[in-house]
């Protein structure tokens, strides 16, 4: 079910303007990895163009490519939708659908997708998606209460409980901890580490920490210069980029020298 | 210590909100006092009616009648007008369709009235008569279809083009104020944009949208001029919608009336000036306790 995506040469435009240039990486399945980097660098405009979601801002486009097991997110025939259906996303902040319940919030994508399930299908479904997402115990006598009453932390988790619910291939994360406090933080980061087994996971991080708790493998953003589109520095395992990286620009933003 | 600048702001404010209050109760208290001595009227100004009661059912219900039409028709072309604008036009295009609908609520209603009749009427006429032979079965559409156009339909067409600019605009508001965060939650699942909208948008309006219909649906009631030039009234209590024989409406009905009134006549008319005022009342209250009780299930 996790796949692996490999970017080549991709370019992401905001109508006239570049914000990202020449990205070119491969994305391990099953694995963790994760985008730092200063603000505005573009990682999460990158994050975004890897399930079309930068497309929600009117002349958004990318030249490049992003395959995913063999197919072309951008090719002619891809419909925008169908890649999102395969490529989940958690956000920076939690954003459960404030007039549904939890139970609603967590089945919400298999109601798109026009499935016609049984109520015991459906069950199991909330079940090992909640189980999934280490929320199920907290919530499992309170389905039909608003999922907005939920904490901060817990309902970022119904969030990621509602991405797993549709079985994507991939998940990307925008900061998902970055509104969290650190117990709450620290179950998601948990939580990664067991998602890693099923599901290919991306994520952008403010957190240098982080980043090196999570990820297996780390990409650097960085602008050349204001104004200048966002490039990708460096590349590598999470443990190599922390500890003896290539670029002395990698080292001076995780030494904490610039940004 | 108290500053002078928030004195003044606090008194201007509270007397206009009590100048608000006066100018209601005036009204209310005006239109009960008048609109007494109508309880006691002979048929003879009653339009041979038995008493006062029996006079205004008819153009109460002509009055319900036309403004749910309107609003039938209104509603679901509004809600898809200010969707378009607010979600599926590119901006370039959206803009000028917003203006252009904003534009609509500008024209005077004489305007609309002679448009009724002159364009709207003669054309919808035609289409009458086919229906009458088409449909005919069904009571709306009984006829004999008038030749003219000037029935309740073409009154309930008018003022639905009068009511959508209104539920237009603030559907396009409030639509438009959905947030970004929810819309992404839909997207990001692999939402299309019309179930993104359903998911997320509706639920989000619910409230909004009741409101911006009843504000719609009191232009409908209490619209007098394009209604008392359109209509071609008798009178009648019927549902045939496509006949010349026509309910009339309360406002056109004092329009028409009052120029030619005097005495008692008067005071009649202002009791149905009273009827109009409650149901117009009783609309608005409504519209606000279905808004109020859209909020609380939100939760916040």
């Amino acid at each position: 079910m996790a796949k692996s995506i490999d970017v080549s040469d991709l370019d992401i435009y905001y109508g006239d303007f570049k914000a990202v240039e020449g990205v070119s990486m491969t994305i391990k399945a099953k694995s963790v990895t994760a985008f730092i980097g200063p603000s505005g660098c573009g990682k999460s405009t990158f994050l975004r163009a890897l399930n079309r979601m930068h497309e929600v801002i009117p002349g958004a486009r990318v030249e490049g490519r992003v395959v995913v097991e063999g197919q072309d997110l951008y090719g002619d025939q891809v419909d925008p939708v169908e890649v999102r259906r395969q490529i989940g996303m958690v956000f920076q902040r939690p954003n459960p659908f404030p007039t549904m319940s939890i139970y609603e919030n967590v089945i919400a994508g298999n109601r798109l997708n026009a499935k016609k399930m049984k109520k015991s299908e459906t069950d199991d479904l909330v079940e090992s998606s909640l189980k999934g997402a280490n929320l199920w115990a907290e919530v499992k006598d309170r389905l039909d209460r608003p999922g907005m009453g939920l904490s901060g932390g817990q309902q970022q988790r119904l969030c990621i409980a509602r991405a797993i619910s549709v079985q994507p291939q991939v998940l990307l994360m925008d900061e998902p901890c970055s509104a969290l406090d650190p117990i709450s933080t620290s179950a998601i980061e948990d939580l990664i580490h067991e998602l890693k087994t099923e599901y290919t996971i991306v994520i952008v991080t403010h957190n240098m920490q982080q980043a090196a708790r999570v990820s297996d493998e780390t990409g650097f953003f960085n602008l050349k210069a204001t104004g200048e589109p966002g490039h990708l520095v460096e590349f590598n395992s999470t443990q190599k980029m922390f500890a003896n990286p290539d670029n002395s620009d990698t080292e001076g933003y995780i030494s904490g020298r610039f940004g | 210590m108290t500053r002078r600048g928030d004195t003044v702001f606090k008194s201007l404010a509270t007397s206009a909100a009590v100048l608000i209050l006066v100018a209601l109760a005036g009204v209310a208290i005006f239109l009960t006092l008048e609109g007494m001595p109508a309880l006691k009227a002979e048929p003879d100004v009653l339009g041979g009616k038995g008493n006062i009661i029996l006079y205004v059912w008819p153009l109460v219900y002509g009055t319900l009648l036309a403004a749910a039409l309107a609003i039938i028709m209104a509603a679901p072309l509004s809600i898809g007008l200010a969707l378009v604008i607010s979600h599926y036009a590119p901006r370039k295009l959206a803009k000028p369709i917003g203006y252009l609908v904003d534009l609509l609520a500008a024209v005077p209603s004489v305007v609309y009235g002679l448009w009724g009749i002159e364009f709207l009427g003669p054309r919808l006429g035609r289409a009458y008569a086919w229906l009458a032979e088409n449909l005919g079965f069904l009571p709306f559409f009984e006829g004999p279809a008038s030749g003219s156009g000037r029935t309740i339909l073409t009154a309930s067409i008018v003022l639905a083009v009068m009511a959508l600019p209104i539920i237009t605009a603030i559907c396009r508001e409030i639509f438009s104020q959905t947030p970004t965060l929810h819309q992404e939650a839909a997207l990001a699942l692999g939402a299309t944009r019309w179930e993104m909208i359903r998911l997320t948008v509706f639920p989000y309006s619910r409230s909004g949208m009741i409101s911006a219909i009843m504000l719609g649906l009191g232009r409908a009631l209490g619209e007098t001029m394009a209604v008392a030039m359109v209509l071609s009234a008798t009178g009648v209590v019927t549902i045939n919608l496509i006949s010349s024989v026509n309910p009339s409406t309360i406002a056109a009905n004092i329009a028409l009336g009052f120029p030619e009134a005097s005495g008692i006549k008067v005071n009649v008319l202002i009791f149905s000036g009273l009827v109009l005022f409650v149901i117009t009342f009783i609309v608005n209250f409504l519209g606000r306790l279905i808004a109020a009780r859209g909020l609380v299930k939100e939760g916040r």
